[in-house]
């Protein structure tokens, strides 16, 4: 995909909405942000250091979450999220922490059931949880509201609220739009196409 | 993006080389083949059937230099991402399979009156089959994705650890097979071949090896200009909104 | 972000989190070791229960079954997180991808290959294999199978997003296999006819140490292919 003259900067308390129609490339904008994707040209920095390209230099101050909630189906909640933790801080979740950061998304009781038994509403909340277990200043959110009804939704948007006003940094990609003070960035309007067709002509 | 490896310029250049190149594989073929069918003696003890050796030896020699070939274009294609040369490995790797094929049926017709039979667990024909095998994982990863960049770059990954395996194998192999077998194999490097028998093979050598650039050249072109037509394709649709 | 980061304990994490879902429901473990057990028993049956054929070719046979009872779970790999979206997680460890891919085929190596040798004594008694031969079956295997682990590996990267990529899987990697058989099998037959099994135990250690310096690059190349 190719996002021409798109340019757009965040800092500590800045909220952004990604948004577009399907296929516009909010998830792909996310991806490359979060280092999984390559940037074919363009820059990207993190503070005053050109991050692109170098995944594993900044992933230690992001938290990304895509379409696909990473959880296995055969492990509890806890040891998903402890198993989470590991990978991405090489340091031991204590269980209160995650009790506690369960209980936020009203899965306390959940904890210790295997995600096979889960909803998908409830897998959902599960993903959500590594927000609030990792400490990280930069959250990079794939459509967090899809399957969330009325109740977690609002628990989202306050613990995203709490997470700008601590001076975090958030983009999200989502249909529609999500309580919070911001800016949006409307991708329909960046002509997304396959990266190098013209040199083929 | 990528200056030195525009198509169309490829293209141009490719047509004016083609012709000079076409001209030469015929005449290499032509001198060749005389060479090799009518000015060049019988074995002594193989009688009129060395002759398959013309056909044989380029063509093994032939197996070996297109898997080189891709193997550095996989290389190129993987450190400079160059987009031709991603299309010159794919364009290669049927030739190189078509030949390796070729080494190993005309090896078991030739092997059949010399030895009296047509396949042998020998060090050197089993190195050959599997080389073949290599190329036909090369090709199938090539056919297994359906986005040509991606499929391109596993491939070239694939092929250079081919690459680094390749001697691995074949030493392997013709270690095994010495352990295993009694050696019954017939050897090229052993006496030093008649002048009259090594001119049509090294004409018939270069033969190949020029053929081989005249169908990588007509078929890089083709995935080009497919490419194209891809591209058209899309923007067409996205023209329609 | 000032704590210093432990790479060892994410590695360790790694490891354990997949040798525990190769034994757990739906996991590999047991596939492989039951593939193993059966498709060695198939051998008698095929060429007949003669005591020395099958002592004959007990070494190749286990050595063969084991290779593939290797590849049948190398399918699921790295497709299971890939299929579930884990692999992004894996990607952005402050681990990076190299050393992800390693954890990986280590915890593979742990938990499919290693009861394969475990059992494979208990095969090779069924199959009448010579007495002297034992002690360097088991060491074949132990010196010469990290390298299906580590080579495997880089088929199922490359495979990883294709659908029913197991068979395209085979064709890449089985031709990759071909030293590591001939030397494993070549050490065990020198063990049982009197000759000397070191050259060929010391070739099969080479092999895997090359296969260790190449495949978890190459296997982490090709997931951030798959990435994209």
């Amino acid at each position: 995909m190719v996002f021409e003259g798109l340019h757009f900067a965040v800092g500590p308390g800045d909220y952004l909405h990604l948004k577009g129609k399907n296929g516009s490339g909010k998830s792909t904008l996310l991806r490359l942000v979060a280092g999984l994707l390559p940037a074919y040209s363009g820059t990207l920095t993190w503070g005053d250091s050109d991050i692109a390209g170098a995944a594993a230099a900044r992933s230690e101050d992001m938290i990304y979450s895509g379409h696909q909630h990473g959880l296995k189906p055969v492990l509890t909640l806890r040891e998903n999220m402890k198993s989470l933790y590991q990978l991405m801080t090489g340091l031991h979740l204590d269980d209160e922490t995650l009790e506690v950061s369960a209980e936020g998304f009203g899965l306390l009781r959940l904890v210790d059931q295997p995600l096979k038994y889960f909803s998908s509403g409830q897998t959902h909340r599960a993903a959500l949880l590594r927000f609030l277990l990792l400490d990280r200043p930069i959250w990079l959110m794939d459509e967090p509201t899809v399957g969330l009804d009325s109740e977690n939704r609002a628990r989202l948007e306050a613990f995203m609220q709490a997470h700008l006003d601590g001076g975090g940094m958030i983009i999200a990609a989502s249909h529609d739009p999500i309580g919070l003070l911001g800016r949006s960035l409307d991708l329909d309007g960046f002509k997304a196409s396959k990266v190098h067709l013209e040199q083929w002509l | 993006m990528h200056k030195f490896a525009n198509p169309a310029k490829f293209n141009r250049l490719a047509d004016i080389i083609l012709p000079w190149i076409i001209g030469l594989t015929v005449l290499a073929f032509a001198s060749g083949l005389y060479y090799a069918l009518w000015d060049s003696p019988a074995d002594y003890q193989q009688g009129e059937s060395v002759r398959m050796m013309y056909v044989h030896v380029p063509a093994a020699w032939s197996s070996m230099f297109i898997y080189l070939f891709i193997a550095v274009a996989s290389f190129v294609a993987l450190i400079w991402r160059h987009p031709l040369a991603l299309l010159a490995g794919k364009a290669a790797a049927p030739i190189g399979a078509t030949f390796t094929a070729l080494a190993l049926i005309t090896g078991s017709l030739w092997g059949k009156p010399m030895w009296g039979t047509y396949w042998q667990w020998d060090g050197r024909m089993t190195s050959v089959l599997v080389m073949f095998f290599l190329y036909l994982g090369y090709i199938a990863l090539w056919e297994a994705m359906e986005d040509d960049e991606k499929a391109g770059r596993a491939a070239s990954i694939l092929a250079l650890v081919g690459v680094v395996n390749l001697p691995i194998i074949k030493f392997s192999v013709e270690w095994w097979n010495t352990l295993h077998q009694s050696a019954s194999v017939m050897r090229m490097d052993g006496p030093a071949m008649p002048t009259e028998m090594l001119k049509p093979l090294l004409i018939l050598g270069i033969a190949y090896q020029l053929y081989f650039a005249v169908v990588v050249l007509w078929r890089m072109k083709l995935e080009i200009n497919q490419r194209k037509i891809d591209v058209m394709r899309r923007i067409a649709m996205s023209d329609e909104g | 972000m000032t704590k210093p980061l432990s790479t060892a304990a994410i590695f360790k994490g790694v490891v354990a989190r997949d040798i525990r879902l190769a034994w757990s429901q739906g996991g590999t473990g047991t596939m492989a070791l039951s593939f193993f057990l059966i498709a060695v028993t198939l051998f008698p049956f095929g060429v007949g229960p003669e005591t020395e054929i099958l002592a004959r070719i007990a070494a190749g046979v286990i050595w063969v079954v084991a290779l593939l009872a290797c590849l049948l779970s190398l399918d699921r790999l790295f497709q299971a997180d890939y299929e579930d979206g884990s692999l992004d997680d894996l990607a952005l460890s402050p681990l990076g991808l190299v050393g992800i891919a390693f954890a990986k085929i280590t915890a593979h190596w742990c938990a499919t290959i290693l009861p394969l040798i475990v059992v494979a004594p208990l095969l090779a008694l069924l199959l009448n294999l010579p007495s002297g031969a034992y002690q360097f079956l088991v060491l074949s295997l132990l010196i010469g199978s990290p390298a299906l682990s580590l080579l495997g590996a880089i088929g199922a990267a490359l495979t990883v997003s294709v659908r029913r990529g197991g068979v395209l899987m085979s064709l890449l990697v089985l031709p990759l296999y071909i030293p590591t058989l001939i030397f494993g099998v070549g050490a065990v037959d020198a063990a049982s006819m009197m000759g000397n099994p070191l050259p060929h135990l010391a070739l099969l250690g080479a092999v895997s140490l090359l296969s260790l310096l190449i495949a978890p690059f190459a296997a982490a190349g090709a997931l951030r292919l798959a990435l994209e």
